[in-house]
């Protein structure tokens, strides 16, 4: 007989179900099924109704990420095989983000977080591209690399409890977003980014729990991000203190 | 109904999209942008490639050089004017990729670094380590955020093109949070909408890679071009099908057999280079038709490995190192180490040919331009005759940026004449389909969509696939012709209207058909062999006097319509393709 892994699966159909509920399937068991492969087999073989996001099964499109076992995982490439020893594998919509419908999370709040950073390269002044490439060292791009591999799969904002509890709270990711530009040799627009990282909603609010480094898939650690967001505006409240204290208003 | 008004709809926000929107923002920032994908756009497809982007920018390249590189690896079906063009403008895109944040990797000295890539014979393959499409994709997106007349619509599934005196008016499209349809009217409609090798079982595809703009633009009477000509990518995980990049040969990774030996040295690759010095054009660097076409015959031979996961050969890096493995692939690392518990450090990965990507598409012009007048098309959906019969690795992320600019420039050209037509004037047609969509919703046949997925799939691979033999090939027509008639018997269980995947997946089903049929039907009527198509058994030989042609499908009441279009052919004369040792020589000559 096939060894059976019990899969319970939040669903919830806004035009049908007034709370979110729990289905429980079985679901074949083999060595290399991931969440995101049972999810499949479920819609495929037992309960077409399912709806989740996916699409690139390499942990690279951002689409999958759900709660395994109540932390955020991507379903991609979270393994039936590691939950063995427990009773069941319980699978939700990421937290503290609204449920469109059964594990497909409202993320459009994350989304617009992440445009109001200006999240592109600022120059006071663009070269020509027949200029040739702006120089960048190895070393200078190893400053924000680790920044630079958010795939905004969200992870980190159902990790964060100041998020859960404000949305207005522009979140790891988007600090981290900020923070990949403010860093980058090439750009020159973390005076006008400062605006937002200073801002209530910005690096302050962060209670440094440190969950969205543990839960992101991609090593990207939006906290040192944060906590480097906050050394960077600590430094922009003292030049500007100073500034004013020195009857320069325009800091 | 949802009526909405717009100068451009881009369907589609991938590395062509976006590049588009941008593009077209850009020529006139007074024309309002509408950028409208099923998925965010940072989950488009373009994320997954991984190797690189080609551009030439060593001194002792040439743009010659990439051009031969390109005409040749695509064994003359590409269209020389065309290869011209992007070859002249690829690197200037790069660039501006690279003004916009994007971070290619870069010598200690802080320049540009390049990586040898299969079919070039110099090394002029830009990388972002071996996440080349996902900084790529994610650069353009954040850029395009700074452009206030981008809008964009996430989430929102396209089901039809709308004509009006004959020219593309607008589309239509399901608002997935909802399911309610929304008609938008636009003077230009560009398709950039990915590739469609979902219709193969094993592939290095996402799933929302379902050919939605082919099949939306091959049921308006546009034609589908060089639909045959589907690339096997030769190292693809046995199992999942996910992708290893042909950066982890470039950059000295080998391949043997089930007893050790680098087999492609007896596929006219050879002679065996040295371990750890990959020499272009040589062994492991030829070009993809020919890698996957050597593992077939290994197998057969009965000297491929076998795993828990299927047939494979094993992609050996460890005399790279572990720092050398980190520093350029280290994503390679994790997904081998994620999905076949194999540390690529201490040991090699197994690998197999699986589906990858679609030569053909939608016929364009060499400006984008469609045979429907309004309707442009760019990226992997469109057929611009750059790749010919093969595509060269790395060519097709430079082809986003480049295509996808000049698509977004003519639509923007286009929607500066004159404002869109009135939406008013497309509402009885739109609401028309829409009953049609609603009526599939709610279908009650006794076919299940799964079920006529994966035997679409695997038909594909039987009848379609690397080497392809008469009998199946005309067994894989008529199932497919079978599936479509099944597929109008479809009965779906979820009648709910928010976030209905499955009648979403129902409708991406019905586009994936229409594709099959177009490769299956395209396949039969090449009576030769030619880059990835390979018909050993009828047809052995490339047959220029016959077939040094395109082929165009169009949608017909049974079956497709075949028709033939003269390739472009400026400077290089068809010559026989030769790589390894023959290649070498024939360049001293």
């Amino acid at each position: 007989m096939t060894e059976t892994v019990t899969v319970r699966v939040q669903r919830y159909r806004p035009e049908e179900d007034t709370a979110p509920w729990e289905q429980s399937f079985e679901v074949p068991y083999s060595e290399d099924l991931s969440i995101l492969d049972a999810l499949n087999q479920i819609k495929d073989q037992q309960d077409p109704t399912l709806s989740h996001r996916w699409s690139c099964r390499m942990a690279i499109c951002g689409s999958c990420g759900v709660m395994v076992n109540n932390e955020p995982k991507l379903s991609c490439k979270t393994f039936l095989r590691d939950y063995r020893e427990q009773a069941a594998v319980t699978v939700r919509a990421l937290d503290n983000f609204p449920i469109e419908r059964d594990l497909v999370s409202d993320i459009s709040g994350f989304i617009d977080h992440l445009e109001t950073v200006q999240p592109w390269l600022i120059r006071s002044e663009e070269q020509p591209v027949s200029a040739g490439a702006y120089p960048q060292t190895p070393e200078q791009m190893q400053r924000y690399a680790a920044f630079s591999q958010c795939i905004n799969c969200g992870l980190c904002y159902a990790a964060c409890p100041q998020f859960g509890r404000d949305p207005a709270f522009l979140g790891p990711g988007a600090l981290a977003l900020a923070q990949r530009y403010n860093l980058d040799s090439r750009d020159e627009g973390a005076a006008q980014r400062m605006q937002w990282l200073n801002a209530g909603e910005g690096v302050w609010s962060c209670t440094f729990v440190g969950y969205c480094s543990e839960v992101c898939p991609k090593d990207v650690d939006p906290a040192a991000a944060i906590n480097r967001g906050k050394v960077a505006s600590d430094i922009n409240y003292a030049v500007n203190l100073l500034n004013i204290l020195r009857g320069k208003d325009d800091a | 109904m949802d009526v909405r008004q717009a100068d451009i709809v881009i369907v589609g926000g991938g590395g062509a999209g976006l590049r588009a929107a941008i593009a077209a923002a850009e020529a006139n920032p007074q024309l309002d942008i509408l950028l409208l994908s099923k998925v965010y756009p940072m989950r488009s497809h373009t994320v997954a490639a991984e190797g690189g982007c080609a551009g030439v920018i060593q001194p002792h390249d040439s743009l010659d050089a990439h051009f031969d590189d390109t005409v040749s690896g695509g064994d003359w079906l590409c269209d020389q004017d065309v290869v011209d063009y992007f070859v002249r403008h690829a690197t200037e895109e790069n660039l501006r990729l690279e003004h916009w944040g994007c971070p290619w990797s870069r010598k200690p000295d802080g320049s540009i670094n390049v990586r040898a890539f299969g079919g070039m014979k110099i090394e002029r393959t830009w990388f972002a380590a071996d996440k080349s499409g996902f900084h790529i994709l994610h650069t353009l997106f954040q850029t395009s955020l700074k452009y206030p007349s981008i809008r964009r619509c996430d989430e929102y599934f396209c089901t039809d093109l709308l004509l009006e005196g004959g020219a593309c008016a607008g589309i239509q499209a399901i608002d997935m949070r909802t399911g309610s349809h929304t008609l938008i009217a636009a003077s230009a409609v560009i398709l950039a909408t990915g590739g469609a090798a979902r219709v193969y079982r094993y592939n290095t595809n996402g799933g929302i890679v379902t050919g939605d703009g082919m099949a939306l633009a091959y049921r308006q009477g546009v034609p589908l071009r060089d639909m045959e000509f589907v690339q096997y990518h030769p190292t693809g995980l046995p199992g999942s099908g996910i992708l290893i990049t042909e950066a982890a040969r470039g950059e000295g990774g080998v391949l043997t057999n089930r007893d050790g030996y680098r087999y492609l040295q007896d596929y006219g690759l050879g002679p065996e280079t040295p371990l750890g010095e990959p020499k272009n054009k040589h062994m492991e660097l030829g070009p993809r038709d020919r890698l996957s076409q050597a593992f077939w015959h290994e197998a057969q031979a009965g000297r491929a490995l076998a795993t828990s996961r299927g047939e494979a050969v094993n992609l050996d890096l460890r005399h790279l190192g572990e720092a050398r493995i980190n520093e350029r692939l280290p994503f390679i690392r994790d997904l081998a180490r994620t999905y076949v518990n194999v540390d690529a450090v201490h040991e090699p990965i197994p690998v197999r040919p699986t589906a990858h990507y679609t030569m053909g598409g939608i016929q364009t012009d060499r400006y984008t331009a469609t045979a429907l007048s309004g309707l442009f098309a760019a990226g992997e959906c469109a057929s611009v005759g750059l790749h010919g019969a093969n595509r060269l690795g790395s060519n097709s992320l430079a082809e986003l940026s480049v295509f996808g600019r000049v698509a977004g420039e003519q639509a923007a050209a286009r929607a500066s004449q004159g404002p869109s037509v009135d939406p008013q004037r497309l509402l009885a047609r739109a609401q028309d389909n829409a009953a049609v969509w609603e009526a599939l919703r709610e279908s009650t046949g006794n076919e299940r969509l799964a079920t006529i997925r994966d035997e679409m799939a695997r038909a594909m691979e039987d009848g379609a696939g690397i080497f392809r033999l008469p009998g199946q090939m005309r067994q894989t027509c008529t199932k497919v012709a079978e599936l479509k008639d099944r597929y109008s018997d479809l009965g779906l269980v979820d009648r709910s209207r928010a976030f209905n995947t499955e009648w979403l997946n129902a409708i991406e089903l019905g586009y994936l058909l229409d594709v099959a049929e177009a490769m299956a039907h395209a396949a039969l009527a090449r009576q030769e062999s030619r880059g990835s198509h390979q018909r050993p058994e009828d047809f052995p030989q490339r047959d220029d006097a016959q077939f040094l042609k395109h082929s165009l499908v169009y949608r017909a009441a049974d079956a497709p319509r075949l028709d033939w279009q003269d390739v472009v052919i400026t400077r290089s004369q068809p010559a026989e393709r030769h790589y390894g040792a023959a290649g070498q020589q024939e360049n001293k000559s």
